[in-house]
């Protein structure tokens, strides 16, 4: 059984879809600024942190890369390692920009990740809400959504 | 597309009921070269083709009859073959349910000695 968390619930469907397809070992949805708001896979919340992260920090620095080419964005990174994969890619949804980090084995490929990436996309558009109005970021509430967050993301 | 390619492609495009032809990294599931009619997802049936085969390899060895040489596998509208190259490459096709399957496996195997 895959098991997925999330922090928003429009997620889970096209998420637990996704990695049942492709395969995926490990999997999170963040946004740019790499707030998490879903994953599979990890079972330590510091994992998650890390993961989300770097993988906005390497978005940020190829989109950096890809300006001093003139090329807009890159539309996805893949790191192919010996046992492992690592998949990075931005999309474009109602609610704005996220970022997929997908982590997958011997079992996947990069091709079945590509591949379900798009329906991926395409699903989360679909259930996607509008987006929300934004407020002002204080400290108190900063503190509160995180730790919802990460009891979302862990079921505690 | 290298004349290489293109040529081990040109010779299964030119039989009969084949609707595309592809090389395929095995281990990846990602296009080398490809020559498909429109319509066809090259890059889906490279993805799954290559995950099925490799499943199959799998299969194969644990059955204990040795490495796989050619996979059909006949579906309701059509046939779907796969053929492992030497240097991870996979040769696909995707033909008509009718088609000579003989002359198709025939030219695979010129492809397969073409790309090695």
């Amino acid at each position: 059984m895959k098991h997925v968390r999330v922090v928003e619930p429009w997620i889970e469907d096209p998420l637990v879809r996704f990695v049942t397809e492709a395969g995926a070992r490990l999997t999170l949805i963040m946004t740019p600024a790499g707030q998490v708001l879903a994953q599979h896979g990890f079972t330590r919340a510091v994992d998650v942190m890390a993961a989300a992260a770097l993988g906005a920090a390497i978005v940020s620095s190829t989109r950096e890369i890809a300006t001093t080419i003139g090329e807009g964005a890159f539309r996805a990174l893949n790191h192919q390692g010996v046992q492992h994969g690592i998949f990075l890619a931005e999309m474009s949804t109602p609610r704005g920009p996220l970022l997929a980090l997908v982590v997958y084995g011997s079992e996947s490929s990069v091709g079945l990740v590509q591949l379900f990436y798009e329906d991926l996309v395409q699903d989360l558009i679909a259930a996607c809400p509008n987006q929300e109005p934004t407020k002002p970021v204080i400290a108190a509430d900063f503190e509160r959504d995180l730790h919802k967050s990460l009891a979302s993301l862990f079921g505690r | 597309m290298s004349e290489q390619f293109k040529q081990a492609l040109d010779g299964i495009t030119r039989v009969r009921g084949v609707r595309g032809a592809l090389l395929v990294t095995d281990d990846d599931g990602l296009v080398i070269a490809d020559a498909v009619m429109e319509g066809v997802r090259g890059d889906a049936v490279a993805a799954l083709a290559a995950s099925l085969s490799a499943r199959m390899a799998r299969a194969t060895v644990g059955a204990g009859v040795g490495e796989q040489n050619f996979l059909q596998l006949q579906a309701e509208h059509g046939t779907l073959l796969t053929m492992p190259a030497p240097n991870g490459v996979l040769v696909v096709v995707l033909a008509e349910k009718d088609v000579n399957v003989g002359l198709v496996r025939l030219e695979m195997l010129r492809a397969v000695e073409a790309v090695k």
